[in-house]
């Protein structure tokens, strides 16, 4: 099943570099519904304001870190089904396994490539 | 006839003397001082475990009064209000730069990626290719912002270490602030926060891939 290139996705991280390299990198996927935020509280309120079908977001942020959002976003009855995939340069395995355990879909570790983050959106949409 | 022996008591009064003057707390420039008024008040037959504690009471002195000299000759004050202040201020301007440098980049390597979609055909492709590898590269600008600021943060607790250390040998200095830039611990997964490990501590992607698939 092809992905669904019309996905709203969300994409949180600190660094406007890296919106911007993930935003252009999904746009060679030909993905073109993209949001931002900086940090988990913005996503958070973006994802009660707006139907997504796909969280990519860095940990490392504050106020809300990436893991406190995903847990949020389990904790919500409305989006805790919400695909969430974590792009971050915590690659300990405590960080992988706290991830995992708060129900992250998928764990992308920096520095990463174009095809990684496309093979593990595929993964993580069933496609 | 030699000295009479000190009777234990004599001892005690000295004690009760010195806790008179001092109360429980004998500040440490005093130290030595005390210490040798105390031996020198001893006459008779004092017993070689007595003259091995006093013996090891005025070396720890001496030891102090020496680590307190060499803490001086780094002039800790120099370390609190220059070298590190001076290193946080090029570490911060490291950071704006690669900000500014990778903007500039991706400014370019978009203007190469609107050009590849217009040219098309295996030109075209190529010079996809390479935009997308200038983008997984400029990668390199948060995890190099990450690394700085774990410097940052060590530096910092240097200086307030150094604050403290100086503090507790009796001198001028005083604890350090934390400074206003500085992060408090605020997040419930601050123990998780470590920032990028270097690469022989790291996990890689397919190490990552195998942990999370061991929990299907």
């Amino acid at each position: 099943m092809p992905l669904d290139k019309n996905l709203q996705i969300l994409i949180v991280d600190d660094y406007k570099t890296m919106l911007r390299i993930i935003r252009n990198l999904l746009k060679q996927l030909e993905f073109n519904n993209i949001d931002e935020a900086t940090d988990g509280s913005m996503a958070l309120a973006k994802l009660k304001d707006k139907a997504y079908g796909l969280v990519i977001s860095d940990w490392n942020m504050q106020p809300m870190t990436g893991l406190e959002l995903l847990k949020a976003v389990r904790a919500d009855a409305g989006l805790k089904a919400l695909p969430f995939i974590m792009i971050t340069a915590e690659s300990k395995t405590e960080n992988v396994v706290a991830a995992k355990e708060a129900g992250v879909n998928n764990y992308i570790v920096k520095p990463f490539n174009a095809e990684t983050l496309k093979a593990k959106i595929t993964s993580v949409l069933g496609a | 006839m030699g000295a009479a022996p000190l009777p234990a008591a004599s001892l005690d009064q000295r004690l009760a003397s010195l806790r008179q003057t001092y109360g429980e707390a004998i500040p440490l420039d005093d130290l030595v001082d005390v210490v040798r008024g105390l031996l020198e008040s001893l006459h008779g037959d004092v017993t070689l475990q007595d003259l091995r504690v006093y013996g090891e009471l005025e070396a720890l002195a001496r030891y102090i009064r020496r680590a307190k000299e060499e803490i001086r000759s780094i002039r800790p004050d120099d370390i609190s209000e220059e070298h590190i202040p001076t290193a946080n201020v090029e570490l911060d301007a490291i950071v704006t730069h690669l900000e500014e440098a990778t903007g500039t980049i991706l400014d370019s390597t978009e203007i190469v990626e609107a050009i590849a979609t217009g040219v098309g055909g295996e030109v075209g492709e190529r010079l996809q290719a390479a935009v997308t590898a200038i983008y997984e590269a400029c990668n390199f600008q948060d995890i190099s912002g990450q690394r700085i600021t774990k410097v940052i943060s060590t530096l910092q607790t240097i200086e307030r270490r150094i604050g403290l250390l100086v503090e507790a040998l009796g001198g001028t200095g005083e604890a350090l602030p934390r400074k206003p830039g500085e992060k408090a611990a605020t997040s419930t997964d601050d123990h998780l926060l470590n920032g990028p490990q270097l690469p022989d501590n790291a996990n890689s992607q397919a190490e990552i891939d195998a942990l999370l698939a061991s929990f299907d």
